[in-house]
């Protein structure tokens, strides 16, 4: 016991609880899904069992070891429930449940000596099974995974809570339906499933990062939590170079999140951003981490893989004193790099910019119209924006105005529309 | 758990080569799996009859019940252990190549 007043006793009950939860939960939910093979059922049983903490911990004080606290008092939430359920069809996986309470009770908190005995990353990587589409894989990941609520899932689809939750329905209806394992894959198709559970944990980055639409351009506590379950996987697969290079190019990229948007909402340029606030914290553990992925590499004898070369030009930018000091010519060279073992229009367009920035607007204006080919870019807005910037910097103003009212009108965000909207103002005043 | 292969057509597909065809040795697979097997291949549509009753009446219709460039060329029932197993299975077959593979669970399930 603690021995505080009721009220204090709550507080500090309300924050361990909110402690063990975010280090405790996915491995509780992960492991009763495991037992059970009912997705529904485990994660009704854990939030039950933290809204019971809840109750219980400011009367009787915190246990010792609020982490197995919280999975047995789970698990016997759930051998209830199966048990009301259906008494004889579903008595084996109870018996599972209930033994697995007192041989797993004490070893509870150690981390598994083999990496892919782990719950967690069974859970991972069954999210991420490439037999579920890829909106549902990202849903599944937010959901299960990440244990945000079905509101806030919907939120980051922008969808209804109600289509939601039917795709998440639909998505455990066909785990279970089609029999999709709950492991970790063996180690023949490991390669190509990781690659997989990292394209999950970068778009759940990119989608806190730079949300595609709407009024929120970037959600913070969505790419802290991605970065959060990009660690975990590389602490539970260690060595792997890919994993440790997304874990970088997450970490360099957010390093710049307090400085993307002013305090009016806009939209700031990496050259204008104020270098000087950006995390050197995140930047020092960023490149840390592509070091690691580097070292993971060279016994391997293999290309670098899109990852790390993305990690290698976030590592450009992050450690250029000034915008006009950072090394544009070997950018290009990485992304030219990327574009051959990862070919996309953007990354075209991306390498252009380099291009143009190391060798005069005049040069990326060739390579754009190169791309302007590519009916796949035809929409997007970066592409036109890019078009009239470089004419800008050029200053062939009259050439570049059309291009930015193109962009304009493509534009998905509204905090892109502003930024672009004041390059029209400032090159035509009328 | 027990997968319906549906073996099927894919005219965009590479062109079938018979030397590359290496349905013996898939078969062989099969066995030495003990994925206790049915399966063969299905005359083309044309040779099929589309049974269809309505309000008591027996409707015959020449042909597959849908008009499409893809048919159903043949069939493999196994029995594996999941999913995984049977997308495995189903990569291997020279079909996968030449046209597609569809893997279906077989209900129940449970």
């Amino acid at each position: 016991m603690t021995g505080l007043a009721s009220s204090d006793a709550a507080t500090e009950a309300a924050r361990a609880l909110a402690s063990v939860a975010a280090s405790e939960r996915l491995r509780v939910v992960s492991t009763l899904i495991r037992l059970t093979g009912d997705w529904d059922l485990a994660e009704d049983c854990v939030q039950d069992a933290l809204a019971r903490a809840l109750t219980v911990w400011p009367e009787r004080g915190i246990p010792d070891n609020p982490g197995a606290w919280l999975s047995t008092v789970a698990r016997n939430l759930a051998v209830d429930a199966i048990r009301k359920a259906d008494a004889d069809r579903r008595a084996a996986r109870r018996h599972a449940v209930e033994t697995s309470i007192d041989s797993e009770g004490e070893k509870e908190s150690t981390m598994p000596t083999d990496a892919f005995d782990d719950d967690r990353l069974r859970l991972i990587f069954t999210c991420c099974h490439p037999a579920l589409a890829m909106e549902s894989r990202v849903a599944l990941t937010l959901r299960t995974v990440l244990g945000l609520s079905v509101a806030e899932t919907a939120h980051v689809f922008l969808v209804s809570e109600a289509s939601m939750q039917k795709r998440l329905v639909r998505a455990r209806a066909k785990i279970r339906g089609a029999g999709i394992p709950y492991r970790v894959p063996p180690p023949h198709l490991l390669p190509e499933r990781t690659a997989g559970v990292l394209a999950v944990l970068y778009l759940l980055f990119t989608e806190g990062y730079s949300s595609g639409s709407g009024t929120d351009l970037v959600r913070p506590a969505l790419a802290e939590e991605a970065i959060r379950l990009t660690r975990l996987v590389a602490a539970l697969m260690p060595g792997q170079p890919e994993v440790l290079a997304l874990l970088a190019l997450e970490l360099l990229q957010h390093s710049r999140a307090a400085t993307r948007i002013d305090a009016a909402g806009d939209l700031v340029l990496l050259e204008d951003q104020d270098r000087t606030r950006w995390d050197a914290a995140a930047i020092a553990d960023g490149l840390g981490m592509l070091a690691q992925a580097e070292r993971a590499l060279e016994p391997l004898a293999a290309p670098p893989g899109p990852y790390l070369l993305q990690a290698r030009i976030a590592a450009e930018h992050a450690t250029a004193p000034t915008a006009a000091a950072t090394d544009f010519a070997r950018i290009a060279e990485l992304y030219a790099a990327l574009g051959r073992i990862a070919p996309s229009p953007v990354v075209d367009l991306n390498r252009a910019i380099a291009v143009a920035l190391s060798q005069g607007p005049d040069a990326g204006l060739a390579l754009l119209d190169a791309l302007e080919l590519d009916a796949r870019l035809a929409g997007y807005h970066l592409l036109h924006a890019t078009r009239a910037d470089l004419l800008r910097r050029r200053r062939s103003i009259g050439d570049a105005l059309p291009h930015y009212r193109r962009a304009l009108e493509l534009a998905p965000s509204e905090a892109e529309r502003r930024f672009l909207q004041r390059r029209v103002n400032e090159l035509d005043p009328q | 758990m027990e997968y319906l292969l549906l073996i099927v057509s894919d005219p965009e597909a590479p062109a079938y080569i018979p030397e590359e065809d290496n349905i013996e040795e898939w078969s062989a697979d099969l066995d030495a799996r003990g994925a206790s097997r049915v399966g063969n291949r299905l005359r083309p549509p044309s040779d099929a009859t589309t049974v269809t009753v309505r309000e008591g009446r027996t409707i015959l219709t020449d042909g597959p019940f849908t008009e499409s460039k893809e048919w159903i060329a043949g069939f493999d029932l196994i029995d594996v252990a999941d999913l995984d197993e049977a997308l495995e299975i189903a990569a291997a077959h020279p079909m996968a190549r030449f046209g597609r593979v569809e893997v279906r669970p077989v209900w129940p399930f449970e």
